[in-house]
């Protein structure tokens, strides 16, 4: 199992080169960079000053001296500084010489995006699960019906439109809930107590709205799952030992159900990082998905491309860990590894 | 997991501790809602009038967060807007938009008009109490002019060949040629400490993020991603500011600061049109705390021509197409009739807005007659004009803009009447910038310029300037045009200049290069617990006089109260 692990790990550095070869590419097909966004089409932007920059940022090289350069820097894992945000790190946080801290951009926007995602994804299953149980139970019946509706409604509905409603009634006519932002203003004062409870109240409404997209996928998945291992023979073989209903499909319906579930939330660890522009402007949070988007838009190549990588890296991980967990929940899995 | 939880409800004990908890938990989370109540405001009357007085904090709201303060730098708008009450410049625009010392006392230009001396304000004091001399401004020249600094904004400042400091008090610059616009960029660079940044590389500094400045507010604390806020500074050039707090919460989203300003979480934001002329009226709840200002723009939308392109080459043409848009129309339909017409490429009301020019008039059939005239006709009866065989037909290209996208489809509709068929194509921004405006691949296209404070206008219509990265990118070359700009740019004597350009601009409408569509309004709500705004807006905007701006204790924001 070890070796296997080992061998998984050493293949993943060809792919990250490959994938990071292909992104830097097609990043650079898109048109303009740092020095045509940067001054906005400003008259007092020199052409000169610009060819300036341009040679700073070595964007006057051949793209694969480019992304030579990059990836050399790559090897000694220095993701680089950022073109657009007056040079701060990109990934973690530097010194300078006067012992001044600067925080890294991914440093700062990753921990919000993962605790707001962990969260849903912990509400999505908290939630979805139950409803798969209780449709397959009834399949066809009313509940059924009504929690398929009702999970496709949360998945057809705009997200930022539902976030706008709910921020108006919890915010604006109840005032039960804040609106956008992390933290109250003047909050810093309050007790160690109260500034939590204030920042649980802000990410009620970030983390319902990523939850209602999320819980179609799963809820169906468990359903369906649930509907072909009821009908099973060992299914059939635990009802006549006389089992209790509840035994019978919790105890081993609901268990054989779930393993291909683990593929599924390996397959989701590298959306964890991932943040949604809409609801991170929305709700104001400064996470990874509002990130990448500006980077994009200012064409800020480091930034980009250190989210990609990063990106990349958490999609192999998660693959790996996904396979390995489902090698070690299903030994019918774990012996074709072993071999 | 879920065998886990159920085990754990079986024992009934568990069960009753398990209970309340949650309930507990979510009466906390909820139910402070009676604290919060009490600044809802639906209560308190907020037409008095108080005395100005200091104290108070004033929330405003950003969509961009700056990348740091130091102007030079960061390049953005959001950090010019914040930087703005931290830095000073020697020159400032007063609330006419007339230039007026800032850090300097007074400024004298010598005979040859080639030097400029600056005579700084006895006394001045960093916010960390150490003197501001000449030297500091001599130093920001340094740093803006070095090949190090990464900045798009040295140009200007290199035209300068000598800068010297007499004494501590004086600025002494010499141009190679007399340089009317340098007056204008004095008025907008910020001026930085030497003794905190001298050692420093301009381009990584901390003291981006950590600034020590001179006017009426110093950075206090700055949260990633949620807001910044400044506080008085006690040591200001400038006087005393009325509002103890600025804080600028950052809200990318307009939508979502709407709601924040409409549950009384912000002072002030920013308003489109719709927001300003239909949703606020709609509201009288909200009309009690909230009043709403309109100030000029600082730019104007504007139908630009590939004149190197049939059949643009032809004034007739574009006179043409210039009388046969109507602007009221644009004006009324794209911003609710919160904009102006504009005749020049300068702010209406100021000097440099030449008073004796109006905008084309609507008139289909005299751009009718002018396109007859320049050959055109319908000999295919589709419609469509033609001329040699080829119909009257152009693309007109903008980026993702709604308001501009409008423009474009009321302008659209106007041409096809008579007989113009038009198209339009919408891009992302710097595509549009890098595969048709840089290689003038474009037939028409709907931008905006802004209205500069200085009437220089060289870089945008001098026949030198069509280089592909550069703004003349209409490719318009008139040698009488050349002429009066080169000659605006010697002239220092502000009236002779404004002849200049009153003239300059005459001319520019005469040849139609491009239609200017519109000047639109900023518009802003202010919460009105803050007094002392001036209504309505000189040229210079709502902003000009921030520090005189209060909040009387009676009208004060609530501190939060623990849970």
């Amino acid at each position: 199992m070890l070796k296997y692990i080992i061998k998984r790990f050493l293949w993943m550095i060809p792919m990250l080169i490959g994938i990071s070869l292909i992104s830097f590419f097609i990043m650079q097909l898109a048109p303009g960079d740092i020095t045509t966004t940067e001054a906005n089409f400003n008259p007092k932007a020199s052409e000169e000053s610009r060819q300036k920059l341009r040679a700073m940022y070595n964007l006057d090289k051949p793209i694969i001296v480019q992304y030579g350069l990059w990836l050399k820097r790559m090897a000694t894992l220095d993701f680089g500084n950022s073109f657009a945000s007056h040079q701060r790190p990109v990934f973690w946080q530097s010194k300078d010489k006067d012992g001044n801290v600067t925080l890294g951009m991914i440093q700062e926007a990753l921990p919000i995006t993962l605790l707001i995602n962990v969260l849903s994804l912990a509400l999505i299953i908290m939630i979805a699960l139950p409803l798969g149980v209780i449709s397959a139970l009834k399949q066809n019946q009313f509940a059924d019906r009504a929690i398929t509706v009702f999970v496709f409604i949360g998945f057809a509905i705009p997200g930022f439109w539902l976030a706008l409603m709910l921020m108006y009634w919890t915010g604006v006519q109840h005032q039960w809930l804040p609106i956008s932002g992390l933290q109250s203003m003047g909050s810093e004062h309050l007790s160690w107590f109260s500034q939590t409870i204030d920042f649980i109240r802000h990410l009620i409404l970030p983390v319902f709205i990523s939850a209602i997209t999320g819980l179609a996928g799963i809820s169906l998945f468990t359903r369906n799952g649930m509907l072909e291992v009821l009908h099973q023979d060992y299914i059939t073989t635990a009802r006549s030992k006389g089992l209790s209903e509840n035994r019978v499909v919790y105890g081993h319906a609901l268990r054989n159900a779930l393993l291909p579930l683990i593929t599924l939330l390996g397959l989701s660890i590298p959306g964890l990082i991932g943040g949604s522009v809409i609801a991170e402007s929305i709700f104001a949070i400064n996470g990874m998905g509002k990130l990448f988007y500006d980077a994009v838009l200012m064409r800020d190549f480091p930034v980009i491309m250190g989210i990609l990588t990063i990106g990349a890296f958490l999609t192999l991980i998660g693959n790996l860990l996904a396979d390995v967990a489902y090698a070690w929940a299903d030994p019918r899995v774990r012996r074709g590894v072993m071999q | 997991m879920l065998n886990m939880f159920l085990k754990s409800s079986q024992t009934p004990s568990n069960m009753h501790r398990i209970k309340w908890l949650p309930f507990l938990l979510l009466s906390l989370i909820f139910l402070n809602s009676c604290d919060n109540a009490n600044h809802s405001s639906a209560q308190t009357d907020y037409s008095k009038q108080y005395p100005a007085k200091e104290g108070g904090t004033l929330i405003n709201a950003m969509t961009g967060e700056p990348s740091g303060l130091i102007a030079m730098t960061a390049g953005e708008s959001a950090a010019s807007a914040i930087a703005d009450n931290i830095f000073n410049s020697l020159l400032k625009y007063d609330k006419n938009l007339d230039l007026a010392g800032e850090l300097a006392e007074s400024w004298d230009i010598s005979d040859d008009k080639k030097t400029i001396t600056f005579h700084l304000k006895p006394n001045l004091k960093w916010a960390d109490n150490q003197p501001l001399t000449s030297e500091d401004v001599l130093f920001t020249w340094k740093l803006v002019t070095d090949d190090n600094t990464r900045t798009p904004y040295g140009a200007d400042y290199k035209l300068v060949i000598r800068a010297e400091t007499p004494d501590a008090n004086t600025f002494k610059i010499t141009y190679a040629a007399p340089y009317a616009p340098a007056l204008e960029t004095w008025a907008s660079l910020h001026i930085l400490p030497k003794h905190l940044l001298k050692d420093q590389d301009i381009n990584t500094t901390a003291f981006a993020r950590n600034p020590v400045g001179s006017h009426y507010y110093k950075l206090e604390k700055w949260k990633n991603g949620q807001y910044l806020s400044l506080v008085r500074n006690p040591n200001s050039t400038q006087g005393q500011a009325y509002i103890e707090k600025l804080t600028s919460r950052i809200i990318p989203d307009k939508a979502a600061q709407f709601l924040e300003l409409s549950a009384d979480n912000i002072d002030i934001m920013g308003l489109d049109s719709i927001q300003y002329s239909r949703v606020l009226p709609a509201r009288p709840e909200l009309n009690k705390n909230i009043a709403l200002y309109k100030e000029l723009g600082n730019s104007y939308v504007y139908l630009g021509f590939n004149l190197k392109r049939q059949p643009f080459n032809d004034v007739r043409v574009r006179q043409a197409i210039n009388y046969a848009i109507n602007k009221q129309e644009i004006i009324e339909g794209v911003l609710l009739g919160l904009g102006e017409p504009v005749a020049s490429p300068y702010k209406p009301g100021t000097r440099w807005s030449n008073p004796a020019l109006s905008p084309y008039p609507y008139n289909p059939d005299k751009a009718k007659a002018l396109l007859k005239e320049a050959g055109f006709s319908d000999t295919n009866g589709d419609g469509i004009l033609d001329k040699d065989g080829k119909p009257l037909s152009f693309e007109i290209l903008t980026n993702q803009n709604k308001e501009r996208e409008m423009t474009a489809v009321l302008m659209q509709r106007r041409l096809k009447d008579i007989g113009i068929d038009v198209k339009i194509r919408i891009l992302e921004w710097a595509s549009f910038l890098g595969r048709f405006i840089e290689p003038r691949e474009f037939d028409a296209v709907v931008l905006g310029w802004s209205l500069g404070l200085d009437p220089d206008q060289y870089n945008i219509w001098h026949s030198s300037q069509q280089g592909p990265k550069q703004f003349n990118f209409v490719g318009y070359n008139n040698p009488k045009v050349d002429a009066l700009l080169e000659a605006g740019r010697l002239e220092l004597d502000p009236d002779k200049r404004m002849k200049i350009y009153h003239e300059f601009s005459k001319i520019l409408l005469e040849d139609s290069p491009i239609v200017y569509l519109s000047a639109g309004y900023g518009l802003n709500a202010i919460h009105k617990r803050v007094q002392g705004i001036s209504n309505p807006a000189p040229p210079a905007g709502i902003g000009h006089n921030t520090h005189e701006w209060y909040i009387p204790s009676q009208y004060a924001r609530n501190e939060l109260s623990e849970y």
